[in-house]
């Protein structure tokens, strides 16, 4: 039969259209407004999923977030998603869900042998066994059979075809949960001009009311909370976030939220992101996120058909559900009699009403309707346990301080034990909470942060209280924010509920073979927490550990409480003594897409092009990764691999002429009066004696002395000069000199600016570099004119364009070499001008790969490798260039003893004798002794140079300086590689500089 | 009572209902031969290696809050013996030796899983540090492998080895012996051990000063009285700085908040720990089925055990960059804990310039996998006076006499270690 | 997420700044003694509490400033340009 178990009417389902969805492959239907859970019970489907620990049957327990049981795999494909709770996931048409945990059937789990052999699996059980035989290889078999167990649902393995979005939001009132106190907050302080905005994790807002006609100022709370919601979504001033669930608060009032915008379709609409990450920054927050119901633990009370009373409530009230035929009831407030109300309304017979308190404790309202309705009612009773292998079929009572009990049948059982304020975000705003010994819970009490508690989650239990408390909080906040009310705000009203006192229970005694559960979804029962206790885990956040209490997907919304209780009672200690565990984000798990948002794929970091990269693609460059920027590694032509291409280029540079696109050097403008002081005192050597039209290398050391930096400093005017760094440095560099001269010096008259992104860079290196650049250039080139390390400005000639540039002669390959700077959008420009000038001379592009056999040819030491961050100058053979003459950042650490011991490894050259030069080979003297072999250094960089037909590198060595001429081994025991090599100057070609200078 | 399969089986006969305390809770002595201040794992280890060791039993551990409730409780898990520079190398193998047998040792299942850590470099210089480094734990006799992209893509199917992704993955740096170990039954079972060879383990017991008289330690100051003794070890790395100042010293440290976080529970889908230099973080899956992910710093000084939103949606984007089939899972707890970063990013385990007076801290992202040798090796200098081998080169002299430690080579800048 | 008062641009979102560590510290003359540079280089009081710190607001105006941060509990107290004190305290 089709929804056996619907409602004729009732409830926020819309009965004239039909969804059709699968369970476990079984066919069924709903409406929409449902949820998987609402239209599971609508056809009577109970069993939903297996336990974690002992694959024990499990039905759906709540109607919200606070879902222990009811988790399915939801979808299939690239959509796929484990761990979604039913009792969230909006019905839509064709959905389809799994079971989770079990295998192979729901019905029949042979994991329920664990429930078997449970005696053996008590909480910790691991921690105790599993160590025999010894050895890792054991534990690694064991695991592995563990991990099969364990873990719930399955992870996609096809990547997220969906899009999330971020944004970021401003208000001066965040009201967090929509139900009666949330609306009534939202409405008041919309009312008094604050900008509000309403966020609720239901796809309506309504919270408690959605469905339920108790008047409100007179008329049905469902049309007062529609009302509400019309006058709220027509204010310009307010932003209503249905599907939104606040999950994090975080300092200075930020609190994240996620809107679940597609997850009530089965896809996404075209352009539409799935999910949407909030950061709000709320002027003042309104918490009104309700209240959730705890259990009473009793012996079986996990069976399916056994949910929480205010659950079943929600079932038949909101979604026209009965969740069965025939209930009992336990209790120890009366919230539950609300709910057999209902449920006796919906057709639902009522078994019996078990209340833990006395007879002289019900006289509240509700309890007064239910016994004129000729419930039956049993106060001091409680069930002492139940029965029923795939569903409930019956529970047994008795008194609660012993006496006979009797068999009641039953396909439902209500319970309810309380209710929790939700008070987790209140506590992660760092506010303190206390013990309400009427409620039997934590109530918030006082936060440092702009945040007040109203309704339910402060404790309130009554809707007329609710009301009253979410317009006070609502006006508090609003004020708080700056907007007081001008005119007089009276709160809705609703008939007040007389109320007997709830009776704390948190446990039926039961036979000690038997399992009460505290939390469902771990397997954690009243045994395991007295376990925890006997051995000494006596702190909460030891129970929780120990026992796994509240550590799974619902996060213990439903147990913590009744756990730390049991805990407080065990140790003979008060609960507030006991205390709670730290409450952190998230509130309920929150995706891992949403919290990623654009950063995916691509977008992880921005990718940085230099203005010349399209030429580079077009002309088959290679490209790869240099930090955040793109650049070509090589050249290859067709047929040729990247060696070879690297080798072609550059034997190239050093016979005809080459050009390299440099871009990504940091480019720092420096104008002012006393620019040549500040780079003194930020780099060794000096700066004073710099001309004008001159360029100079330079080094920079942290403040501990070791190499931070080099590039090159060119002076361009009296008081304009031109920093380079390296491309790696470019952002710490600028970082450092602003520091420097904003905190440090603010006296000298410097002013720095980035400029590595407004110019573009090329080097044309090589013995032919003159004759190319001297058609392409507005200036004198020759030696005598522009001679090694002039500087100067010029226009280079593009065709019938002419292109302002900056002529640098410095040379980091060794040969005759000079630097192109333009203005970036010529860059493309100039780069097709040098091209098509060196055409006749052989003129070939290099790229990194060239660039670097170039520049370890001639011992050039590269910030990374080399400069790694332990060396000094004079490491690396710089420390000539250390000015005796004047102080600099770094010189007064570099006394240190040990920064200037003769063991220090030094830069050297490396010449391999027999084969290649291993990458990352270390420097051994003996490869064949047994380990620990003494490294007495290692290689920094290699390559094979085509110019010298040999395999070389650069090492930091030993003593390395004093070590010219020997032979040493260079050894990759990761790629089984011995060579041996001759230690030498770290110069190959060239080390008096001729080339340079011709 | 000794644990094991049998005393399980017996216990499950009479509904475990005489499971002894794994450890006591006694109220001070006025005097101890030693103290150990911090009740984490790196104090409850270096209690129980006084008492083994040395013969030094008469020990009290004082801990502020409950018995590895600080960073034992909080970190990823991760343990490894991957570093470069030799005084770091063999510190780490020297505690993977002891991570090997601690089960056994402490007659406490720790779950020392072997599954391997796998460093992956995207860059032709990673690779290079990267071979410069295994190169380096090979010649000290210590297991180091690089994996190809392809032979990594065939063990790791949901990693994303193609080239199209942001930062392409070129190999790896694989150990082997790496792994992962249950954090929380490090804390139980150095506790369990200690406390049954006579240590007293003194739970919500904050120091509040340091006694020192003629350049000696004499004693305590607690929120639980006063206590006397001569031998001072400091092991409460996150707080190291504070716990220091009360004897007048100041440390070249800095604490900073580091968030992890773990996903809901799945079926077992990666079976190895997994790091990138490129997007910065680290993941492994637990014996429970959850993720646990990290990556870097929140980057500004904190002892608030939490920290902000960004520094975590970049983990997390880290972590869909080198898995995008995670996308669609859960978020399901997150925390922060407090580093001890120094200025070199690595630890200090050693005497401080106060007769009697040692402290084992800075341990940066280094903590966890520490824990037995930092334990073994600070009972050692505590007992005997001087240090071992294995640590005298953590000492808080290196830095003014330049005997940096700096594995990254990022210098005296604590928050880029 | 912090909000950081810059003294120019006014309170903006964290992910607009780049932490710079302790702002108390003194850079030594460049003659004084090794165990002042040594000092300055690597010591630090590290605070939990309020702590005066460094932040620059590298995706704004690009100035360095001070800021009274309370470690414990990341309250903002204070925030003053590099030329001027922190209530209470030293430029």
């Amino acid at each position: 039969m089709r929804q056996s178990h619907r409602l004729a009417a009732g409830g926020v389902v819309d009965r004239s259209r039909t969804l059709g969805f699968s369970f476990d492959g079984a066919a069924y239907e709903g409406h929409p407004g449902d949820t998987l859970a609402s239209a599971l019970l609508a056809n009577g489907v109970h069993l939903i999923g297996r336990s974690f620990k002992y694959h024990r049957p499990r039905g759906i327990v709540t109607a919200g977030a606070d879902e222990p049981n009811a988790l399915v795999q939801l979808a299939r494909g690239a959509r796929t998603e484990p761990n979604t709770r039913a009792t969230q996931q909006e019905l839509y048409e064709g959905l389809s869900a799994e079971s989770q945990n079990r295998w192979p059937s729901l019905s029949f789990d042979l994991g329920a042998l664990n429930d078997v052999f449970s005696p053996l699996f008590p909480a910790g059980f691991y921690y105790k066994t599993f160590m025999w035989p010894p050895g890792p290889r054991w534990w690694l078999k064991y695991e592995h059979l563990i991990r099969r167990a364990a873990g719930l649902g399955r992870a996609p393995r096809e990547p997220d075809p969906d899009y999330y979005q971020h944004r970021f939001a401003h208000c001066d009132v965040l009201v967090i949960g929509g139900g009666p106190a949330g609306l009534a907050a939202a409405q008041v302080a919309a009312r008094c001009g604050a900008r509000v905005m309403l966020c609720d994790e239901n796809a309506a807002f309504g919270g408690s009311l959605r469905g339920d006609a108790t008047p409100i100022d007179g008329a049905p709370g469902t049309s007062w909370v529609d009302a509400r919601i019309g006058e709220l979504g027509a204010n310009g001033d307010v932003t209503l976030l249905p599907r939104t669930t606040a999950f994090g608060y975080y300092d200075q009032n930020l609190i994240g939220l996620v809107e679940r915008v597609a997850d009530h379709l089965p896809e996404p609409p075209p352009f539409t992101p799935r999910q949407r990450l909030w950061h709000v920054r709320a002027g003042v927050v309104v918490l009104a996120s309700g209240a959730l119901e705890r259990g009473i633990a009793y012996a079986g009370n996990d069976l399916p058909g056994t949910m929480l009373a205010g659950a079943a409530r929600v079932y038949v009230t909101r979604y026209g559900v009965k969740p069965g035929t025939r209930a009992v009831i336990f209790a120890n407030n009366d919230s539950a009699y609300d709910a057999a109300m209902r449920l006796h309304e919906a057709g639902i017979a009522i078994a019996a009403i078990a209340d833990a308190r006395p007879e002289a404790a019900l006289s509240g309202e509700y309890p007064q309707r239910a016994r004129a309705a000729g419930m039956p009612i049993l106060p001091g009773g409680a069930i002492v346990a139940a029965h029923g292998r795939l569903r409930v079929a019956g529970v047994d009572l008795a008194p609660l301080g012993g006496g006979a009990a009797r068999r009641v049948d039953c396909d439902l059982v209500c319970v309810s034990g309380g209710w929790n304020p939700a008070v987790h975000l209140y506590s992660q705003s760092r506010g303190k909470l206390r013990y309400d010994d009427a409620l039997a819970t934590f109530v918030p009490d006082a936060s440092p942060q702009a945040i007040v508690a109203a309704g339910a989650a402060n404790g309130k239990s009554d809707l007329s209280a609710v009301l009253t408390d979410g317009h006070a909080a609502g006006l508090a906040a609003a004020a708080r924010a700056g907007f007081a009310a001008r005119t007089a705000q009276s709160a809705p009203v609703a008939a007040v509920v007389s109320t007997g006192a709830l009776q704390a229970l948190w446990s039926v005694p039961s036979r000690r073979s038997a399992k009460c559960f505290v939390d469902w979804q771990n397997d954690v029962t009243v045994a395991d927490i007295a376990l925890a206790a006997r051995e000494g885990y006596r702190s909460v956040e030891h129970l929780k550990r120990y026992t796994t209490l509240g550590m799974g997907t619902d996060q213990g919304k439903t147990a913590n409480i009744v756990g730390l209780a049991l805990l407080a009672a065990e140790l003979g200690v008060s609960i507030p003594q006991v205390g709670t565990t730290t409450f952190r984000p998230p509130y309920t798990p929150v995706t891992m897409g949403t919290l990623a948002g654009h950063e995916v794929g691509a977008n992880l970091e921005p990718t940085r092009y230099s203005a010349m990269h399209d030429w580079h693609v077009e002309h088959g460059a290679r490209m790869l990764n240099a930090g955040l920027w793109k650049r070509p590694h090589s050249y290859p032509r067709p047929g040729e691999s990247e060696d070879d291409a690297a080798n072609r280029e550059a034997k190239n540079v050093r016979s005809n002429v080459g050009v390299v696109d440099v871009s990504t050097l940091g480019k720092i403008e420096l104008q002012g009066r006393d620019v040549a002081e500040f780079l003194n005192r930020v780099y060794i050597n000096r700066w004073d004696t710099l001309a004008v039209g001159r360029c100079r290398y330079g080094v920079m050391l942290r403040d501990d002395g070791m190499v931070f930096d080099d590039g090159t400093t060119s002076r361009f005017a009296e008081s304009h000069y031109v920093m380079t760094t390296t491309t790696l440095n470019a952002v710490n560099v600028m970082q450092h000199l602003e520091y420097l001269l904003q905190v440090e010096w603010p006296e000298l008259q410097v002013f720095a600016t980035s400029v590595t992104e407004q110019w573009a860079a090329a080097a044309l290196s090589g013995p032919m570099a003159r004759e190319v650049l001297a058609g392409l250039v507005s200036i004198d080139v020759s030696n005598a004119a522009f001679p090694f390390l002039a500087v100067g400005e010029c226009e280079l000639i593009a065709g019938a364009a002419r292109i302002p540039a900056r002529l640098f002669r410095m040379s980091y390959s060794g040969e005759l070499a000079y630097e192109i700077h333009v203005p970036v959008t010529h860059g493309r420009a100039m780069w097709e001008a040098v091209i098509a000038a060196g055409a006749p001379f052989g003129i070939m592009p290099y790229g990194t790969e060239a660039m670097s056999t170039l520049r370890i040819e001639k011992g050039h030491v590269v910030v990374g490798p080399e400069a790694d961050g332990r060396t000094t100058a004079d490491d690396l053979g710089l420390g000539k260039l250390v000015s005796p003459a004047k102080a600099c950042i770094g010189k007064p650490l570099l006394a240190r003893p040990a920064l200037t011991a003769p063991e220090r490894w030094q830069l050297v050259g490396l010449t391999a004798i027999d084969g290649t030069i291993p990458r990352g080979g270390k420097l051994v003297a003996d490869p064949e002794q047994a380990a620990p072999i003494p490294m007495q250094g290692h290689v920094s960089s290699w390559c094979w140079s085509p110019n010298l037909g040999a395999s070389i590198g650069l090492a930091l060595l030993a003593r390395g300086r004093a070590r010219h001429g020997e032979t040493l081994w260079a050894v990759s025991p990761l790629a089984d590689a011995r060579v041996k090599v001759r230690v030498g100057p770290p110069c190959f070609i060239d080390p008096e500089g001729e080339r340079l200078r011709v | 009572m000794r644990y094991s399969i049998f005393s399980l089986a017996r216990n499950a006969a009479t509904h475990h209902e005489n499971w002894p305390l794994a450890w006591r809770s006694p109220e001070p002595k006025p005097a101890y031969d030693a103290i150990v201040v911090g009740g984490g794992g790196h104090g409850l280890a270096t209690a129980y290696y006084l008492a083994k060791e040395h013969g030094i039993s008469n020990v009290a551990v004082l801990e502020k809050g409950w018995l590895g409730g600080g960073n034992t409780g909080r970190n990823t898990t991760i343990v490894r013996s991957n570093y470069h520079l030799d005084p770091n190398e063999h510190f780490y193998e020297f505690s993977l030796k002891l991570w090997e047998s601690l089960s056994q040792e402490l007659n406490f299942n720790v779950m020392y899983s072997a599954r391997g850590v796998l460093n992956l470099v995207h860059s032709p210089v990673d690779m290079d540090a990267a071979l410069r480094r295994g190169n380096a734990m090979r010649l000290n006799g210590i297991d180091a492998e690089f994996l190809s992209r392809d032979e990594i893509a065939a063990w790791i199917p949901a990693l994303d080895t193609s080239p199209s992704a942001r930062f392409p993955i070129l190999g790896g740096l694989l150990q082997p012996r790496g792994g992962t170990v249950r954090h929380d039954a490090v804390a139980w079972g150095y506790a369990r051990a200690a406390d049954a060879r006579g240590v007293d383990i003194i739970q919500n017991c904050e120091v509040t000063g340091i006694r020192i008289e003629n350049g000696a330690i004499a004693g305590v100051d607690t929120t639980r009285g006063s206590i006397a003794t001569r031998k001072l070890g400091i092991a409460v790395a996150g707080n190291s700085s504070r716990l220091a100042a009360m004897a007048g010293i100041r440390l070249p440290i800095e604490s900073h908040v580091l968030q992890a976080m773990v996903s809901e529970p799945i079926k077992p889908v990666l079976d190895t720990v997994v790091s990138s230099g490129a997007v910065h973080f680290y993941i492994s899956q637990s014996d429970k089925g959850e993720l646990v992910m990290g990556g870097d710093l929140d980057f500004y000084n904190s002892y608030a055990q939490r920290g902000n939103l960004p520094a975590l949606e970049h983990v997390v984007a880290g972590c869909l960059a080198l898995f995008p089939s995670f996308g669609r899972l859960r978020q399901l707890r997150s925390w922060g804990g407090i580093m001890d970063m120094t200025m070199d990013g690595s630890p200090i385990i050693a005497k401080l310039p106060v007769g009697g007076l040692t402290m084992t801290g800075g341990w940066c992202y280094g903590g966890f996998k520490a824990t037995p040798a930092s334990g073994w090796l600070h009972a050692y200098t505590m007992a005997r006076g001087e240090p071992h081998p294995l640590n005298a080169a953590f000492t808080l002299e290196r830095f003014a006499e330049g005997r940096m430690i700096d594995e990254k080579g990022a210098g005296p800048k604590p928050g880029a270690h | 997420m912090l909000l950081i008062p810059c003294p120019w641009c006014g309170a903006r979102n964290q992910i607009e700044f780049t932490y710079g560590g302790d702002a108390t510290l003194k850079r030594p003359p460049p003659d004084a003694p090794q165990e002042a540079w040594y000092e300055f280089v690597y010591l630090r009081d590290n605070p939990c509490g309020p702590h005066d710190e460094l932040w620059l607001h590298s995706a704004g105006c690009r100035r360095w400033f001070k800021v009274r941060r309370d470690t414990r509990t990341h309250d903002i107290l204070a925030s003053a340009r590099p030329d001027q004190a922190l209530p209470g305290g030293p430029t």
